[in-house]
């Protein structure tokens, strides 16, 4: 591994030796075509269901209601255009949240210029919906209400349970982008009424290019691709199998640690602020007095611009991020913090993300408090 | 080889090739590198592309053969603020103004450079053609770049000691070939790229196109000297003294000569016009300057000679100047008539190779009459 601190797994995640051991030996013995009659293909095709039995127990779904995609990204513009094309027959208008990943809020978007009427539920400080803005908004005509699990800069868990009991009893279905919280939540579709739920393997230490959309077997969504009888004709495209493999183990590995991330990670999050809190640096914690994911923890840093603050960290070897976009200079400020503090909020443009995973240590988290507190003392001079 | 491993420097990287084999040197030197790319105008189309982001992409391609970390840094309020208010502000007053100058000053020497620090640099680089040499004293001196057909000293009179103490220029002992070949060799993606021309925020566009966006144009009349009406003109911001393009009439006269901008009235909305490139009104024998800052602290007697350039890319002239009051503005008097001076443009003192620094021209004189140039 390379010198530095890795804070940043909900960007994406390194993969486990498992995964990476699970991959190589499947692109050396396994890398026949799945659909083939041969018995190159049936191992491959044998690789792939089992991978898929342990894509459904993962989320208390069944084997037919697995669709592999590419990602997350993929299983969002699936799952929500897919539904508003197939369903205007029933009503043109979808609710979703301000906090969306883009990959939901841009789908929306490019819905709206085709003439459906979305909602955007808006947020409290803590990046949660009310339930009576989504009553509110629920109508006879409205198709599909899509609702992240949890915040993929904040953290913030949304009522899951609550959304889907309301979305059942109307006629929209329920989809949410379950990227981040996969990997730390119990989640069960059937006890939360979900119809529609995509992730992704990178985040879990898997590979990338690759994720699932559940699909519930109690509602049809047409095929957004066309090609071969793939995915029972709704994705089609030969199967990468070695991703398909490296997603099932590190599906496996997220079994068997979710409980301890759970319950270690404060801990490690509390090394990091006592350094702060050590150094008197001025922070305040954004969006952490509800539910939330163990891994996501978002600094305010007062008076710090947070590019300044993600470069000299980089240039400290302690790897970060915001939710702002920036490519090449265009500085946009999260979406997610304007929604729960408002634009000119200070705030917005002064937070950071730390998320941790895979290999993170306290020794990691205590360098990364001090780096932080080493460049607040040397800006403020 | 000196151990340079502690020395950080950050380098203003725009994407092109003077500034991808400014970085690639410094690297080469044993430099702690790191690019920024500065984000100063948002030309984004209604395809949603925008020229900035081919140029991020640029530098992130070079950031990585070189193997430096880069950013990019959004400094368009201020570049807004500092370089296109002042713009629009002097094409208001019938003046050429010089955004590259207020650009180096305001933003690459001060914006930029102050962000830089923020990152723990000890120096800023940039891909200019000009070169810093620091004497015993521990005084900065800008001195021209080697390569006399790309000197931009012109373009940088405006920086102070206490910025010139922090910046390097690497390339200013090298020929522009010099640069070519370098990044060839070292196979930077940017080699081949096309020198950038123009204004920076206007690009390839059409001048006058972008200019009617921001500032309404009011047509006028087009007058001799002697008061002949020759046509109409599109507005006077569109005109720089001397220009010949763009006026529409041709030849004519005794002369059969070509026309040129020779004056402007701004308060009577006329444009002067006059026949051959050596128009009597064309010719100034002294100037006022004001906004004079020099590169060194020294202090400068009330009147001393030197050379000056009163654009770029021109031939020096022997100059002398007298300093004002408060040593902000100055008389600059030529040793031989000059031709087109041009009010809002810079001023440039030189002693030798050596950048004294420079102002921006207000006025000009033909002997004891003001010339009608705004």
């Amino acid at each position: 591994m390379s010198n530095g601190i890795y804070l940043d797994h909900a960007a994406t995640s390194p993969m486990l030796p498992e995964v990476i051991d699970a991959i190589t030996n499947a692109m050396q013995e396994n890398y026949g075509n799945a659909s083939s009659m041969h018995q190159f293909g049936r191992r491959a095709r044998q690789a792939l269901d089992q991978a898929r039995e342990i894509f459904a127990a993962s989320i208390q779904a069944t084997f037919n209601e697995i669709v592999l995609t590419s990602g997350g990204t993929e299983g969002d513009n699936y799952a929500i255009l897919e539904t508003a094309f197939s369903r205007q027959a029933v009503g043109r208008h979808l609710i979703t949240t301000e906090v969306e990943h883009h990959a939901v809020l841009h789908t929306m978007e490019h819905l709206e210029t085709l003439g459906f009427e979305v909602t955007y539920l808006p947020v409290d400080e803590n990046g949660a919906i009310s339930i009576n803005d989504l009553k509110a908004a629920l109508r006879e005509d409205t198709i599909l209400v899509s609702i992240m699990y949890g915040n993929n800069e904040v953290g913030t868990l949304m009522p899951i349970h609550e959304i889907g009991a309301i979305v059942q009893a109307t006629n929209a279905y329920f989809h949410t982008d379950a990227v981040q919280a996969y990997g730390y939540e119990e989640i069960d579709v059937k006890r939360d009424h979900i119809d529609l739920l995509s992730v992704t393997a990178h985040k879990i230490n898997g590979p990338k290019g690759i994720g699932f959309l559940y699909i519930n077997e109690n509602i049809h969504l047409p095929n957004m691709m066309y090609g071969g009888e793939q995915e029972m004709k709704r994705r089609p495209g030969t199967e990468a199998i070695p991703n398909v493999i490296g997603f099932a183990t590190a599906v496996e590995y997220m079994k068997q640690t979710n409980q301890a991330k759970n319950r270690d990670y404060p801990a490690l999050f509390d090394a990091l602020l006592q350094e702060l809190n050590q150094a008197q640096v001025d922070y305040s914690l954004n969006g952490q007095n509800v539910p939330h994911l163990p891994h996501i923890l978002n600094i305010w840093i007062k008076g710090v611009p947070v590019e300044q603050m993600l470069m000299n960290l980089d240039l400290a070897g302690v790897a970060a991020s915001s939710g702002s976009a920036c490519t090449a200079g265009n500085l946009e400020p999260s979406h997610v913090l304007t929604a729960m503090y408002g634009k000119d909020n200070p705030r917005i443009h002064e937070s950071l993300r730390f998320s941790i995973g895979f290999g993170t240590t306290e020794a990691d988290m205590k360098q990364a408090g001090q780096a932080i507190a080493a460049i607040v003392t040397r800006l403020k001079k | 080889m000196t151990d340079n491993s502690k020395i950080r420097v950050v380098v203003g990287m725009s994407g092109g090739v003077d500034s991808s084999v400014t970085a690639h040197l410094l690297k080469e030197q044993g430099y702690d590198v790191v690019g920024i790319f500065m984000k100063n105008w948002d030309d984004t189309d209604e395809f949603g592309v925008c020229t900035a982001t081919e140029d991020y992409n640029d530098v992130i391609r070079v950031a990585n053969q070189v193997g430096i970390p880069y950013y990019s840094v959004n400094f368009e309020k201020e570049y807004w603020d500092k370089v296109f208010e002042y713009f629009l502000k002097e094409y208001k007053l019938g003046r050429t103004p010089n955004p590259d100058v207020m650009c180096n000053k305001e933003i690459k020497f001060k914006a930029f450079l102050d962000y830089a620090m923020s990152l723990g640099a000890d120096y800023v680089a940039t891909g200019h053609y000009a070169q810093v040499t620091r004497d015993e004293n521990g005084v900065t001196h800008m001195l021209r770049g080697v390569d006399q057909n790309k000197d931009q000293t012109y373009f940088l009179n405006q920086l102070s000691q206490e910025q010139l103490s922090k910046t390097m220029f690497p390339l200013g002992g090298m020929e522009k070939s010099e640069v070519r070949r370098i990044a060839e060799e070292a196979g930077l993606a940017t080699a081949k790229k096309k020198d950038s021309t123009g204004v920076c925020f206007i690009g390839e566009r059409d001048f006058k196109q972008f200019l009617m966006n921001y500032l309404p144009a009011k047509p006028g009349k087009m007058l001799t000297i002697d008061g002949e009406e020759k046509g109409t003109h599109d507005g006077l911001m569109y005109y720089t003294i001397g220009q010949r393009q763009g006026l529409g009439i041709g030849g004519g006269g005794a002369s059969n000569d070509p026309w040129f901008v020779v004056g402007k009235d701004l308060a009577k909305n006329v444009l002067y016009v006059g026949q051959g490139f050596h128009h009597e009104w064309l010719y100034a024998t002294h100037l006022d300057a004001t906004d004079l800052h020099f590169t060194t602290n020294a202090e400068l007697p009330k009147e001393f000679k030197c050379t000056a350039k009163f654009r770029y890319r021109q031939q020096d002239v022997g100059v002398t100047v007298k300093l004002g009051e408060d040593g902000t503005t100055a008389t600059v008097i030529f040793d031989e008539p000059v031709r087109a001076i041009t009010p809002g443009q810079a001023v440039v003192f030189y002693a030798g190779m050596e950048c004294l620094g420079g102002g921006t021209i207000d006025r000009a004189y033909q002997e004891e009459k003001l010339l009608q140039y705004v």
